[in-house]
C-alpha cells in the first residue's frame, strides 16, 4: 500500500488517480494511507530557514509538493470570474532522481476557469526527467506541456514577481500577468504548517498581495480581466494523519487588505483540525490557534451525487470576524481525475471581501 | 392454443412418414448454415486480430507523426511538441530477438498514451505505476506467453543478452507482439534519446504549426478507418466469403427441392385441413411455425458443424495469412455471440426463401379444387422456357461486368453471374439433348428411357443445377491452383539464384564475413544485397538492390524487358518494377516513377517488368550500387553466395561454426524454396478444402433429390413393371439414366469450369493480387474430375435403384389400386 501514500495540500491525486487507484471508492482510503511516516522521504521538521529562489524550485527528495495559483477577477463589463493554475508533483519512490524516463516524478496540472453561469476544467499528466513538466528555480519558470508559470524579466526573489501564467483547455485558455509590491508570506509557523496534532505538517508559504491583469477567453471570445491573485507554495512527505478524510480550504482577501488563510481537516471521528493565518497589509502573517476558529456550512449544492457546502459561517472572535460566505458559481466542480470542487467566493459581514474555496474528500 | 398443436401434429405426421425427406430438409440447411458460418467464423476471427494489432497502440486508427523518411528522430520533439500544446504520446517500435523468434516490440508512455487509442485504457489507467516502476512489466497476448512456454511474471532474455520486465498478460494485445515501457524499450533497442513515431490525440487544445516546431522534420500521417492489415488481407477474405457463399447456396439447392417437394405431397392434406375448417391463415402461420422450427434445429447444428470446419482449418488459414501478410492471427477460435446469432438468422432466412415459392403456393391453396400432387412437373416447358431467358439476361450481364468492372468486387460478380446463368440454362440444355436423344432412339424401351429422363428433369434439375456449380468451381480453382504452383515453382528458380543466403546481425560483422568469404576457393561470387522501404503515393514499396553479375542476368525472371535491360541498369537511373506495382500504378516499359530518397526524389526509367508472387507491397529493383549511393544509410548485411556444388554443406557449418550464424541469418536455396513453397501451398489449402466441401455437398444433393424423387417415381414404373420388365432391369435403367444425366451435366461443366478458371486467373486474381499467371489446362485434372462426379451419380443413384430393385411387388401393384 505504500505507492499510496501521496499527498498534497488539495487534490494530491493526480499522482493517487495515475497510479491506478479509483478515486472514487478509494479517496478515503487513499488520505487514510497517506503520509504517516516519511518512509524514506525528507521529512518536515520546525525550525527550516527558506531561502530564494531555491525553494520555488522543486524539492524532490520530499513526496508531494505543489505551486498554486488563484485569482478572484473581474472583466471589462465588470462581471466577476475566478481562474486557477496549479501544478503538482509526486515522488513514486524516494531516492536519487532518476534520469531520464526511470525518473519517479510524475506531475499533474490542473487549470480551471469560472464564471457565475459556467465553470470550465483541464488536466495534464506527464513524467518527470524528459522535460515535458517540471519547475526551474532560476530563472523560475514552472510548466507542463504548453502552461507555464514564469518569471518575468527582472523577477524579484522576494515578492515571485512579474510572472507570466498561462493555460488552455479545449474550451478555455487564459494569460495573466502577475505583480506583487510586498515579500512572500511564511504560513504556519515560519513556514512549518502543522495539519494535526500529531507530526504531519508541511513546508508552506504564500504571496497573496499579487495584482492580476490579462485576457482570458472561452469559445473562441476573449475578454480582458484584472483583480487580485494568491500563490500558494507547499511541500510535504507526510502531511496528513491517517484519519483525516479531507479538507475545506479558504484563501481570502479582505476588503481592508488584510488576508486570510484558513483550512480545516476533517476527522473520521467528526472533529476538524482547523488552522489558519492572519496576514496584515504589511505582510506580517500570525498564526490563528485552532480553538479560535469556528468554521459552520450554512447550505448545500448537490453536484454529481454529492453535497457540498458551497456557503459558510466563518467567526474568529479573537479578530472580531464573523463572516458569511458565498460561492460565486456552486457547481464549480472540478470533474478530474481524482475530482473536488474549486472556485471563487465573496463574503460579507464584520468583513467583505471576496476568495477561493476548496473542498475536497465529499 | 391447442388446435395449432393439433395442427402441427397433423403437417409432422407427414415426416414421420418420409423420413428421408425430412433428412434430406435438414441436411440442406445444415451444410448451408456450416460453411456459410464457418467461413464467416474465419473471418472473424482473422478480422477481431487485425483489430488487435492495429489497436495496439497507433496502428493507421490513430493519428500520427512520423519522421519525414520514416527514421527515428530525437526525443527533444517530443517535449517541444508537448510544450506547443500538441497531445502526443511517443512510441517506439522495433524488432527483438527472443528464443529463436522474431517479435514486434513496443514502447509506449501511458501517461500521455490517449485514452481514446485501443487497448490503452487497460494499460493507461489500470495499473501504471507497475507497468512505470521498475521492474516494470512486459505486456503479451495469451498466445504469445504460450508460444514462449513462459509463464506469467518471468523476465525474458532476449538474444542480445538484454533482459527484459517480467511478462503481463494482457488479452487485448495481438499475438507476437511486446509492449513495454517507452524507456525500457529504447534500451532493449539500443535507440536512445530517440521516437519512432507520435500518435496524436484528440484533445483540443490551441497549438502551434508543426513545421514552427519541428521545421520539415516530422509529417502527419492521417489516421485510417482500415488498418492495412485489412486492406491487405481483404482479397482473402473475399475469396473466403465468395466460397462460403456458393456453398451455402448450393445448400439451399437442396433445401429448396425438399420443400418444394414435401409441399406437394401435403396439399391433400392441407386441403383436407382447410375443409376441416382450418383458416388458411392459421394455416400458413403453422406452416411457418414449423419451418422456422425446423431451420432453427438445424441452425444449431450447422452452427456446430460451421465451428468444426472452422476450427480445422484455421490453423491454414493463420499460416497462409501469416506466411503472405505477416497477419498473426491466434490458433484458438474465439467466437462472438454475434457469431451465433448471424448463423441462426441465415439459416431461418435461407429457409425461408428456399420455401418462398411453396409457401404462397399453400397460401394461396383454393379449397375446393382437387389436390393434385404431382402437378409442379406438368408446367415444366413454360418454366424451361423462362428459365432459359433469365440465364441469358445473367450471361449478358456477366459479359457486361467483364467489360465495364474494374475491381475485385466486379471479377467476383462475373464469376457468380456466369455461375448462375450456367445454372439456370442447363435444364434447357439438357432437356436439348435428351430430346436428340430420343429422336434418335429405335428401340421402345429406350425411347422410353429418353422420354422419362425428359419427364424426371424437372425434379432433378436443382441438384444437377448443384452439381453444376460444384464441379465448375472445382475444375476453375483447381485449374488455377496447379496453374499457379506451376509458375510459381519456375519463377521460384529464377528467383532464388544463389546458393546460399546469409544476413549478417549488422555491416562490420557482414564486411568480416565477406572478407572470410573472399579467401574460401569455393566460393565462386558474393552477391551483395540490400533493400530500402519508401513510398509511392502513400503506399510502401520496397526497393531492391541487385548485384550487377552474371549470376542474376542469367536466371532473374523479366515477365517483360527493353533491349539490354541489364545494361541499362548499371548507371542508377533506370529501374524493374513488379508487376503488382505496373498494375497499380498503370505502368509500362519505357515510362518513369519518382520515388522518395533521403537526398530527393529519385526518378526511375522503367526498363523491365518481373513477377514477384506473394508480396502484398510494391517493389522495384535497382542496381545495388546505385542504390546505396541514394540510400546511403541502409544495412548491407544481406549476402548471396554462388558456391561449388557438393561444398554448400561443409561452408554452412563453417560459417556456423565461425560466425554463430543459425537458420534465421544463413540459410541455404534448398531450404529457402521448401519454405516458401510450403508457404504457397498452404495459402490454396483452405481454397482446396472448401472447394471440396461444396463437391460433397453437390453429392448429397443428387442423393437427395433422387431419393425424394423415387418415391413419386411408382407411378411411372408400376406399368413398365406390369409388362413385363424386371424390378432389376428397371433397377438398372434408373441407374443409366441418372449417371447419362449427371455426364451430360459434367461435359457441360467442363467447359463452364475453364471459363472460371480463366476468370479467376486473368481476372480475380489480377484485382487481388496483382499477378497474373498463364493459363494453362491440365486434361488429366479434368478426366479425374469427371470420375469424381460420375462416382457421385453412381453413389446417389445406386441407393434408389437398390431400393426399387428390391420392392415388394404388392407395392408396385399398389399403385394401380390406390389410383388417385
Amino acid at each position: 500500500m505504500n505507492d499510496r501514500r501521496l499527498i498534497s495540500r488539495r487534490v494530491f491525486t493526480g499522482g493517487a488517480a495515475l497510479l491506478g487507484l479509483r478515486p472514487r471508492h478509494s479517496l478515503a482510503q487513499g488520505f487514510a494511507g497517506l503520509g504517516e511516516k516519511a518512509d524514506g522521504f525528507a521529512a518536515v521538521v520546525p525550525g527550516k530557514i527558506f531561502s530564494f529562489p531555491e525553494d520555488l524550485g522543486s524539492h524532490p527528495d520530499y513526496r508531494i509538493e505543489w505551486w498554486y495559483i488563484t485569482a478572484n477577477l473581474v472583466d471589462s463589463s465588470g462581471a466577476a470570474c475566478g481562474v486557477q493554475w496549479t501544478l503538482f508533483r509526486q515522488a513514486s519512490k524516494p531516492g536519487p532522481e532518476q534520469q531520464g524516463w526511470a525518473s519517479q516524478q510524475i506531475w499533474m496540472g490542473h487549470a480551471a476557469v469560472t464564471r457565475m453561469d459556467l465553470h470550465r476544467f483541464s488536466e495534464k499528466f506527464a513524467r518527470g526527467g524528459i522535460g515535458q513538466a517540471g519547475v526551474n528555480a532560476k530563472p523560475f519558470e514552472a510548466w507542463i506541456d504548453s502552461w507555464e508559470m514564469r518569471g518575468l524579466n527582472g523577477l524579484n526573489d522576494r515578492t515571485v514577481a512579474p510572472l507570466e501564467l498561462t493555460a488552455s483547455g479545449a474550451d478555455f485558455s487564459y494569460a495573466l500577468r502577475l505583480g506583487a509590491d510586498r515579500p512572500l508570506v511564511l504560513q504556519g509557523d515560519g513556514g512549518y504548517s502543522k495539519k494535526s496534532e500529531r507530526e504531519q505538517a508541511s513546508y508552506y508559504f504564500s504571496q497573496p498581495f499579487f495584482t492580476a491583469t490579462g485576457r482570458i477567453t472561452i469559445d473562441g471570445k476573449p475578454v480582458e480581466v484584472s483583480g487580485q491573485a494568491w500563490l500558494d507554495r507547499e511541500w510535504s512527505s507526510q502531511p496528513l494523519a491517517s484519519d483525516q478524510t479531507g479538507w475545506d480550504w479558504f484563501s481570502l482577501h479582505l476588503n481592508t487588505n488584510e488576508k486570510l488563510m484558513l483550512f480545516r481537516l476533517r476527522q473520521n471521528d467528526g472533529t476538524d483540525y482547523a488552522s489558519g493565518n492572519w496576514i496584515s497589509p504589511a505582510g506580517t502573517s500570525e498564526p490563528i490557534a485552532p480553538a479560535q476558529i469556528k468554521m459552520t456550512p450554512t447550505a448545500f449544492t448537490a453536484t454529481e451525487a454529492r453535497r457540498l457546502p458551497t456557503a459558510w459561517r466563518i467567526e474568529i472572535p479573537t479578530r472580531g470576524l464573523a463572516i458569511e460566505t458565498t460561492a460565486l458559481n456552486a457547481r464549480s466542480w472540478m470533474g478530474t481525475s481524482f475530482p473536488y470542487w474549486e472556485g471563487p467566493i465573496r463574503f460579507a459581514g464584520s468583513h467583505n471581501g471576496m476568495g477561493y474555496l476548496e473542498m475536497t474528500g465529499y | 392454443m391447442s388446435r395449432i398443436i393439433w395442427i402441427l401434429a397433423v403437417l409432422l405426421s407427414h415426416w414421420r412418414r418420409h423420413p428421408m425427406q425430412l433428412a434430406t430438409l435438414l441436411i440442406g440447411l445444415i451444410s448451408a448454415t456450416a460453411l456459410w458460418s464457418g467461413v464467416q467464423a474465419l473471418n472473424q476471427q482473422a478480422r477481431s486480430s487485425y483489430d488487435r494489432a492495429a489497436a495496439a497502440f497507433g496502428g493507421a486508427r490513430t493519428p500520427m507523426l512520423a519522421g519525414k523518411d520514416g527514421a527515428a528522430f530525437p526525443q527533444r520533439l517530443f517535449t517541444d511538441l508537448r510544450r506547443a500544446g500538441w497531445p502526443v504520446s511517443p512510441v517506439v517500435e522495433g524488432r527483438l530477438q527472443i528464443g529463436g523468434r522474431s517479435f514486434r516490440l513496443l514502447g509506449i508512455e501511458p501517461v500521455t498514451l490517449p485514452a481514446e487509442i485501443g487497448n490503452a485504457p487497460a494499460i493507461g489507467k489500470g495499473n501504471s505505476q507497475a507497468f512505470i516502476a521498475p521492474p516494470g512489466q512486459t505486456l503479451a497476448a495469451p498466445e504469445t506467453l504460450s508460444e514462449l512456454h513462459e509463464p506469467e511474471g518471468a523476465s525474458l532474455l532476449a538474444s542480445n543478452g538484454a533482459s527484459l520486465p517480467p511478462l503481463h498478460v494482457q488479452p487485448q494485445l495481438a499475438p507476437g507482439v511486446l509492449v513495454v515501457d517507452i524507456g525500457v524499450a529504447q534500451r532493449l533497442l539500443n535507440m536512445p534519446d530517440r521516437i519512432s513515431r507520435l500518435l496524436v490525440g484528440p484533445a483540443k487544445e490551441p497549438r502551434l504549426p508543426l513545421e514552427t516546431v519541428a521545421g520539415d522534420r516530422l509529417r502527419l500521417v492521417a489516421a485510417d478507418a482500415e488498418s492495412d492489415l485489412e486492406r491487405l488481407t481483404d482479397s482473402f477474405h473475399l475469396n473466403l466469403t465468395a466460397f462460403g457463399l456458393l456453398s451455402f447456396f448450393v445448400g439451399l439447392f437442396i433445401v429448396n427441392s425438399a420443400i418444394g417437394l414435401a409441399f406437394e405431397q401435403r396439399l391433400p392434406m392441407l386441403r383436407t385441413l382447410r375443409a376441416c375448417g382450418v383458416s388458411a391463415c392459421l394455416l400458413n402461420a403453422v406452416l411457418l411455425l414449423e419451418l422456422v422450427t425446423l431451420a432453427l434445429a438445424a441452425g444449431i447444428i450447422g452452427l456446430v458443424c460451421g465451428y468444426l470446419i472452422a476450427g480445422s482449418l484455421l490453423p491454414d488459414v493463420a499460416a497462409s495469412l501469416r506466411g503472405l501478410y505477416g497477419a498473426e492471427i491466434p490458433g484458438q477460435l474465439t467466437l462472438k455471440p454475434q457469431w451465433w446469432i448471424a448463423g441462426l438468422a441465415i439459416s431461418i432466412l435461407g429457409a425461408l426463401a428456399a420455401a418462398a415459392a411453396s409457401l404462397t403456393k399453400a397460401a394461396r391453396l383454393p379449397i375446393l379444387v382437387a389436390a393434385q400432387p404431382q402437378a409442379w412437373q406438368q408446367q415444366q416447358r413454360r418454366w424451361l422456357v423462362i428459365q432459359c431467358g433469365v440465364a441469358l439476361v445473367v450471361l449478358i450481364a456477366a459479359g457486361g461486368c467483364l467489360w465495364f468492372g474494374d475491381s475485385l468486387l466486379s471479377g467476383f460478380a462475373v464469376l457468380a453471374a456466369l455461375l448462375l446463368g450456367a445454372a439456370l440454362a442447363l435444364p434447357a440444355l439438357l432437356e436439348l439433348a435428351l430430346s436428340l436423344g430420343q429422336r434418335s432412339a429405335r428401340d421402345a424401351l429406350v425411347a422410353w428411357c429418353w422420354a422419362d429422363s425428359r419427364q424426371q428433369l424437372s425434379g432433378l434439375s436443382l441438384a444437377l443445377m448443384a452439381l453444376l456449380l460444384a464441379l465448375a468451381v472445382n475444375v476453375g480453382v483447381g485449374t488455377m491452383v496447379e496453374t499457379f504452383s506451376r509458375t510459381f515453382i519456375t519463377w521460384l528458380d529464377g528467383r532464388l539464384a544463389a546458393d546460399v543466403y546469409i544476413n549478417a546481425s549488422d555491416d562490420a560483422r557482414a564486411n568480416e564475413i565477406r572478407a572470410w568469404l573472399g579467401q574460401r576457393p569455393e566460393v565462386q561470387a558474393i552477391l551483395p544485397g540490400g533493400r530500402a522501404e519508401t513510398e509511392i503515393n502513400g503506399a510502401p514499396v520496397e526497393i531492391l538492390g541487385l548485384p550487377d553479375h552474371a549470376t542474376y542476368r542469367d536466371h532473374w525472371p523479366l515477365l517483360r524487358s527493353a533491349n539490354n535491360a541489364w545494361v541499362r541498369l548499371r548507371p542508377g537511373d533506370t529501374g524493374f518494377v513488379s508487376e503488382q506495382l505496373a498494375r497499380r500504378l498503370n505502368l509500362a516499359i519505357g515510362d518513369h516513377i519518382d520515388m522518395p530518397a533521403p537526398g530527393g526524389n529519385w526518378t526511375l526509367e522503367i526498363v523491365g517488368i518481373y513477377a514477384d508472387y506473394g508480396n502484398p507491397k510494391g517493389q522495384v529493383a535497382v542496381n545495388f550500387a546505385a542504390l546505396t549511393r541514394r540510400f546511403p544509410n541502409i544495412p548491407r548485411t544481406r549476402l548471396g553466395l554462388r558456391v561449388a556444388p557438393g561444398e554448400i554443406p561443409a561452408l554452412m557449418s563453417a560459417l556456423q561454426g565461425k560466425f554463430g550464424l543459425d537458420g534465421r541469418n544463413l540459410i541455404d536455396q534448398a531450404t529457402l524454396k521448401a519454405d516458401s513453397t510450403r508457404i504457397f501451398n498452404r495459402t490454396f489449402a483452405v481454397t482446396t478444402a472448401l472447394n471440396s466441401f461444396t463437391l460433397g455437398i453437390a453429392g448429397v444433393a443428387l442423393l437427395t433429390s433422387l431419393l425424394t424423387l423415387s418415391n413419386s417415381r411408382l407411378p411411372q414404373l408400376a406399368p413398365l413393371w406390369a409388362i413385363g420388365i424386371t424390378r432389376r432391369q428397371l433397377a438398372s435403367i434408373e441407374v443409366l439414366k441418372t449417371m447419362s444425366v449427371a455426364l451430360i451435366t459434367t461435359l457441360l461443366a467442363l467447359p463452364l469450369g475453364l471459363l472460371v478458371a480463366w476468370c479467376l486467373i486473368a481476372v480475380v486474381n489480377v484485382k487481388a493480387f496483382g499477378w497474373r499467371l498463364p493459363f494453362d489446362v491440365f486434361p488429366l485434372q479434368l478426366l479425374e474430375l469427371v470420375g469424381v462426379a460420375m462416382l457421385a451419380a453412381l453413389l446417389a443413384a445406386l441407393i434408389p435403384a437398390l431400393k426399387l430393385s428390391r420392392m415388394q411387388p404388392a407395392n408396385l401393384v399398389k399403385v394401380f389400386a390406390n389410383e388417385r
